[in-house]
């Protein structure tokens, strides 16, 4: 069964991969880098907010590692996206152990749940932001999609698994409660980027992910249940 | 036999029991590894990671 979750994540997970990566490179990754013109032309007071509204500060990681412009960037990026889309898929296959999707559609639904849950319901508070973005303190906006994916994970679950009418009740509580207390947000909203590069980012990143998890649940959902698995 | 009762029959071959360590400890290795790209502080790995945290939608700065 462990050769089973194994297998099935590390194949699903580098077919999404490479489908995010593509579809990154075409169309994601151009925007950023648009953004970044905006940022690195801005004079450098800029970046000097206060704690709880710092914006794109390169200037703290100078000395850090960072991967030049160009294929080191592409690799760095391509390596991040399939240990993420890995981890997704361990997840998804470790969950199939429990409850086998029964054909590829229903790996469809997997990955749109997936999609909702660590995509949707954290976006919107706290919705994909280009660099150059004000945001507030970093560790409280982790907390909240933290929290906010972990709701809505067992929310959806609830709502889809259990039978009595209170547990569904309770799981659309569940689901609504990290928006009824609101993500952490910056004093003021401010951004380098111009407002229609924003709203294209938006639209570019949740379409990607929405793809990736499509692809990421139909991809796991098939390979977990391929005959070949039948005896193990 | 179709594929899904060979999906289903395999899994009914292991008891609950079995199954639960196991798909608990596949999340957990999943989340760790989605926390090391995602969400790690080591500012390499933030710089390494940077365009995917942006894209997916992860806390980035």
């Amino acid at each position: 069964m462990f050769k089973r979750i194994a297998h099935t994540a590390g194949l699903a997970g580098l077919l999404a991969a490479i489908l995010l990566t593509v579809l990154q490179l075409l169309w994601v990754t151009p925007l950023i880098l648009e953004a970044e013109t905006y940022e690195n032309s801005e004079p450098a007071a800029v970046h000097e907010h206060g704690d709880g509204a710092a914006a794109h500060v390169h200037e703290e990681d100078a000395e850090a590692w960072s991967p030049e412009d160009g294929w080191q960037r592409t690799l760095s990026t391509s390596g991040s996206n399939l240990v993420v889309a890995v981890g997704f898929a361990l997840m998804l296959a470790g969950l199939y152990s429990l409850k086998a999707p029964l054909r590829v559609r229903e790996g469809l639904a997997w990955g749109a749940a997936g999609f909702v849950t660590f995509n949707l319901a954290p976006a919107a508070g706290l919705p994909p932001e280009l660099p150059g973005t004000a945001a507030a303190d970093l560790l409280l906006r982790q907390y909240w999609w933290v929290g906010t994916a972990t709701a809505t994970a067992v929310g959806l679950a609830l709502l889809v698994f259990a039978r009595h009418w209170a547990l569904r009740i309770g799981a659309l509580l569940l689901i609504a409660v990290p928006h009824l207390i609101g993500a952490p947000q910056p004093e003021m909203h401010e951004s380098l980027a111009p407002e229609h590069l924003e709203r294209q980012f938006v639209f570019a990143s949740l379409t990607t992910n929405a793809l990736f998890w499509l692809a990421l649940g139909a991809a796991s959902a098939w390979l977990f249940s391929r005959p070949a698995h039948g005896a193990r | 036999m179709p594929r899904s009762a060979l999906a289903s029959s395999s899994l009914a071959a292991h008891s609950l029991s079995q199954r639960l360590p196991l798909a608990i400890g596949s999340c957990l290795l999943g989340a760790l590894l989605v926390y090391f790209a995602g969400f790690s502080h080591i500012d390499a790995v933030h710089n390494a990671t940077h365009d995917t945290r942006h894209s997916t939608a992860f806390p980035c700065h």
